[in-house]
């Protein structure tokens, strides 16, 4: 028999808050992280804002062994141990062990390896010092760095394994670990994702001109998703992890439970029906959405709350219509919706599960939080949802099932239903 | 450069390389890198890269290769000096 999945950890590197409470205390009030960036600037770019978390490198100390830290450059792996230790330690588990831990997995995703310590290599390459790169090069610029930081401290046993799927990694994550504890693989997977938007990730989208430009003088107005003014998204960065536990496993050791994980889908649009490798299938999505309620075993009006991909650009609009559409609702009849992207940004990779925290968040505390900046919704979109349904400040709300999902880049959607536990 | 100097100079650089601070104090030509300071082998290559640039030399393959024990990491750093 499937097993059931309960989320018994979490935590988070966000730009608007780092650790559970913060990012809790900056969702409820809106709290933006968007900040001028003067570097993006100087590199003529055009987009001057981003979403970093304020990470104090130093705390890592707390973590890792001091061997570990020295050498430590890449940014994604600092903020991927981060969120995966304190989501660890917030299921009430011991970093130390002695034996692998044969029953706990990791599934952890990012875009790019680390691109900054990757120049570092071409560099010294290039100018014939190779002898000069040293032991800790590969586990920085390879792809499963973050994995193997975080595997190797906590001595996880059962299968660690990275995954990248551009914006739908973080939900893809947790949609993989889910899946291993429910068809009886593992007991426990610790799962998430991280991303840290260097100059040459961030640069790259700048020049596909998908970036926001017109709020450079007003960082925190930035981000609009569902907005008539958006403009493009703002690039952010950081991690968020997860702790999912076989439900009885975690009840036997006394577990604190979160939520419940009720199933997801993730699938893709094949590039084909209006998709491309920037755009999604219209049918792909709703597909995902469907399939991911039949998972789950919900109905459309069980939905209380949707948390969008919705980046604040011209894909907005076909996202809710792709909803309208899965969940056979308009109007006033559709649920509340949210974009933490209107606070944060886009985290890419990290986006899924760093978005994934304040779902559960919002189950767990009863409220929605607010859509900020978005003060003049797009016509096309309330063309379809009533203002309603999009909250511009907190609502205090009793949330009992969530379907959050993101879509990337290659037309690869994923599609994950939360619940509030009930035994 | 006296052996003694060199001593000194060299527990700075196997420092971030090991968690066994005690043992390091005590350090002597004997002291094993991987056995008794339990540096990651890995980290053998990050310490001659360290010397070789604190000391401004060149530590070539066969030298690296030779450097096991305090002792013989001493004698490599020293003859690289002397050649100097």
């Amino acid at each position: 028999m499937a097993k059931r999945v309960v989320i018994t950890g979490m935590g988070v590197v966000s730009p608007n808050g780092i650790g559970i409470p913060a990012f809790l205390n900056a969702i409820q009030k809106g709290i933006s992280g968007i900040r001028f960036v003067p570097k993006y600037e100087d590199l003529h770019m055009s987009c001057h804002v981003a979403g970093i978390p304020e990470f104090e490198w130093d705390n890592l100390k707390t973590y890792i062994s001091e061997v570990s830290f020295h050498g430590l450059k890449g940014t994604n792996i600092a903020y991927g141990i981060t969120a995966a230790l304190d989501a660890w330690a917030d299921a009430g588990l011991p970093y130390d062990t002695d034996e692998p831990r044969w029953e706990t997995g990791c599934v952890f995703g990012n875009s790019a390896p680390d691109s900054e310590a990757t120049k570092n290599v071409i560099n010294k390459v290039d100018n014939r010092e190779v002898k000069k790169l040293g032991s800790r090069v590969v586990e920085q610029t390879m792809n499963s760095g973050v994995t193997s930081f975080i595997s190797g401290r906590l001595g996880l046993g059962n299968r660690v394994v990275t995954n990248s799927t551009a914006c739908a990694t973080g939900t893809q994550a947790i949609l993989m670990g889910y899946e291993y504890i429910q068809s009886g693989l593992a007991k426990r997977m610790l799962v998430g994702s991280g991303e840290y938007i260097d100059s040459y990730i961030f640069g790259t989208f700048d020049s596909m001109r998908v970036l926001s430009r017109k709020f450079n003088d007003q960082p925190e107005r930035a981000s609009r998703p569902m907005s008539a003014s958006y403009g493009g998204f703002v690039p952010g960065s950081g991690a968020a992890a997860f702790v999912l536990e076989d439900l009885d496993f975690a009840l036997a050791r006394g577990a604190r439970i979160y939520a419940e994980v009720l199933g997801g889908c993730a699938n893709s649009g094949g590039q084909r029906g209006g998709g491309t490798m920037t755009a999604p299938n219209p049918a792909g999505v709703t597909r995902c959405i469907s399939e991911a309620m039949e998972n789950s075993g919900i109905k459309p009006g069980d939905i209380d709350l949707v948390s969008g991909h919705l980046t604040a650009t011209m894909a907005d609009k076909y996202e809710i219509q792709s909803w309208a559409q899965a969940l056979g609702r308009s109007g006033k009849n559709f649920p509340l919706t949210n974009s933490v992207k209107s606070m944060i940004g886009h985290c890419l990779s990290a986006a899924g599960s760093i978005e994934s925290v304040a779902c559960v968040l919002q189950i767990v505390h009863g409220f929605v939080h607010p859509n900020i900046n978005l003060e003049d919704p797009n016509p096309e979109i309330l063309s379809i949802v009533d203002t309603e349904c999009l909250p511009t400040s907190m609502i205090k709300k009793e949330i009992n099932i969530i379907a959050k999902a993101n879509f990337g880049f290659g037309d690869v959607n994923c599609c994950l239903i939360f619940s509030k536990f009930k035994n | 450069m006296t052996r003694e100097e060199i001593l000194n100079e060299l527990k700075k650089v196997i420092a971030p390389y090991t968690t066994n601070k005690e043992m390091l104090d005590g350090i002597n030509d004997q002291t094993d890198l991987i056995r008794d300071l339990k540096i990651n082998s890995a980290n053998l290559v990050d310490i001659i890269i360290d010397a070789e640039a604190k000391y401004n030399i060149e530590i070539d393959y066969d030298s690296a290769d030779k450097m096991i024990n305090v002792g013989s990491c001493i004698d490599v750093i020293y003859d690289k000096l002397d050649q100097k």
